[in-house]
């Protein structure tokens, strides 16, 4: 079981290619460090992966297949910004059930308090609704998780914890994790192994 | 002293600053029961005064305002103030067909737009710069006029004429709204194109939907009686705003000012109402303040 992308472009419109035959390979139980300058493209990249967005050239397998296109989708995509990736709408109880009906230890694990359940994202921290959006993902049907600067924003503490429950289910279940970050220490601290992703330019066929 | 300073300063205005937010909320709930209040005293006043009124009396024929008679009579005894209530409850009886109707169109069109593809997209976009680019009233005119005058008429005229500037509101909306991440997101965790539509985009058009409907009622209502008061809306048997104005027009040179004077202002103060209203809706539902 494994996340590959192949030969992977993207670029916006008509603009200039962020990359251009792109591989990578992300497997059950290990954490990959995705490493590269701010702009290089890293975010592009987690969103492709994630099947957010479809690449321009080359594919994205899951297990051999293409991304399903419907249904509950094994590889999921936590994002730098939070407040973005919840609707202000809802309460934080229906956020963090649309993926699953979340289990009890889940909760306990990232330190979300029953008091936050009622609550509506503007009444919450960035690093408490991030809590609820790493939750959300780490629903049995998720195989890999993709962390675009998932802890950037947030405080020490927050890290610490947000990380630790990452590991865990890593460890517990050989969930495969992308740790997508422009900090060398934080993927050095958490990965098995590091992939570059260069700036731009360079393939030019 | 240092490190106390700045401490106080900001707690200090938050404090007043929360208590503002809340008189200020406290201060548009008020301001929209007002106007709806004033809009059901148009309404009681229609359905209430009697026929009795509205009776010809020729021996109190062009009297000036009295205290029997509010706004006066006109030239066949007739009390100004009951005619008036009568042709503001038919205003607001067509204003709401129309209103309602063309918000609908509005809802549906947009929607499509932003939801079917390219090639809808392109098509009603096309229809709502059509439509924007066209005066109103000589639209209004020509439809009214195609579809053979009278309430039917005026209603298909305000219906067609009023859902562009809300659909394109609604579209902008939703097709900011496919794009924003927590759609995506729903999308990924295996959610349904109706789960999407039904929880996380009508309820966010809604309000916008609201406010457009309310602030439809003063466009379709003074368009109504406009069409009326230039002969090509209700007959003039009908109890119209329209139809009232444009009879006292004939009597202005008499003196009788009453007989515009009143009827005028009452439409005024309905329609500002239906916008004060509109205007203070939109401020209970702005999501940044919605949850206090
Ligand atoms: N929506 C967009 N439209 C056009 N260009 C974009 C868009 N998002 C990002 N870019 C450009 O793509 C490049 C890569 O951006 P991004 O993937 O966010 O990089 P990173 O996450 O590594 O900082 C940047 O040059 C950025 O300006
Ligand atoms: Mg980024």
């Amino acid at each position: 079981m494994s996340l590959e992308a192949r030969a992977v472009g993207f670029r916006y419109g008509s603009g200039p290619w962020v990359f251009r035959k792109f591989d990578i390979t992300v497997g059950a139980g290990e954490m990959v460090g995705l490493l590269g300058p701010s702009g290089c493209g890293k975010t592009t990249l987690a969103r492709l992966l994630a099947g957010h967005e479809d690449p321009r050239e080359g594919r994205v397998l899951f297990d051999g297949a293409a991304l399903p296109r419907a249904g509950y989708c094994p590889v999921q995509l936590v994002s730098q910004h939070p407040e973005h990736a919840v609707n202000p709408r809802w309460r934080m109880r229906d956020i963090m059930c649309e993926g699953w009906s979340m289990a009890e230890d889940t909760m306990e694990m990232l330190s979300i308090q029953p008091e936050w359940l009622d609550r509506y994202p503007s009444e919450l921290s960035g690093g408490e609704i991030q809590r609820f959006c790493v939750a959300r993902t780490l629903s049995p049907s998720t195989r890999i998780l993709i962390a675009d600067e998932m802890t950037t924003m947030l405080d020490a503490i927050t890290q610490a914890q947000l990380w630790r429950a990452v590991r865990e289910t890593v460890d517990q279940r050989g969930l495969g994790v992308l740790v997508v970050s422009h900090e060398r220490a934080l993927i050095d601290a958490l990965c098995d192994r590091t992939v570059a992703l260069e700036a731009a330019d360079a393939p030019e066929p | 002293m240092n490190g106390a300073a700045p401490q106080t300063h900001p707690s200090a205005g938050r404090v007043s600053c929360s208590r503002l937010a809340l008189s200020g909320r406290q201060r548009t709930l008020l301001t929209a029961a007002l106007a709806a209040l004033a809009l059901g005293v148009i309404v009681a006043a229609g359905v209430l005064l009697p026929d009795t009124r509205l009776a010809t009396d020729l021996g109190a024929r062009n009297q000036a305002p009295s205290l029997a008679n509010p706004f006066g009579t006109d030239w066949l005894g007739r009390d100004m103030l009951t005619r008036t209530a009568r042709g503001l409850t038919t205003s607001l009886a067509l204003g709401m067909a129309a209103a309602s109707v063309s918000a609908l169109l509005a809802l549906a069109l947009g929607m499509a737009a932003a939801t079917l593809g390219k090639a809808a997209d392109a098509a009603v976009s096309w229809l709502i710069d059509l439509f924007l680019s066209v005066p109103h009233i000589v639209l209004l005119i020509l439809i009214s006029f195609a579809f053979g005058g009278g309430a039917r008429g005026v209603i298909i005229g305000i219906v067609l004429t009023h859902w562009p500037a809300l659909a394109r509101i609604i579209r902008a909306e939703i097709l900011a709204l496919r794009g924003s991440e927590f759609v995506r997101v729903s999308r990924r965790l295996g959610r349904s194109n109706l789960h999407i539509a039904t929880r996380h985009m009508f309820p966010h058009v809604f309000p916008q939907f609201l406010v457009g409907l309310i602030l439809l009622f003063p466009h379709a209502i003074l368009h109504e009686a406009a069409v009326t008061f230039l002969g090509f809306g209700l007959p003039p048997h009908e109890p119209a705003v329209g139809i009232i104005l444009a009879e006292a027009m004939m009597h202005l040179s008499t003196g009788r000012w009453w007989l515009a004077l009143f009827p005028g202002l009452a439409l005024l103060a309905m329609v500002r109402a239906f916008d004060i209203l509109g205007d203070n809706t939109r401020a209970l539902l702005d999501p940044r303040t919605a949850h206090e």
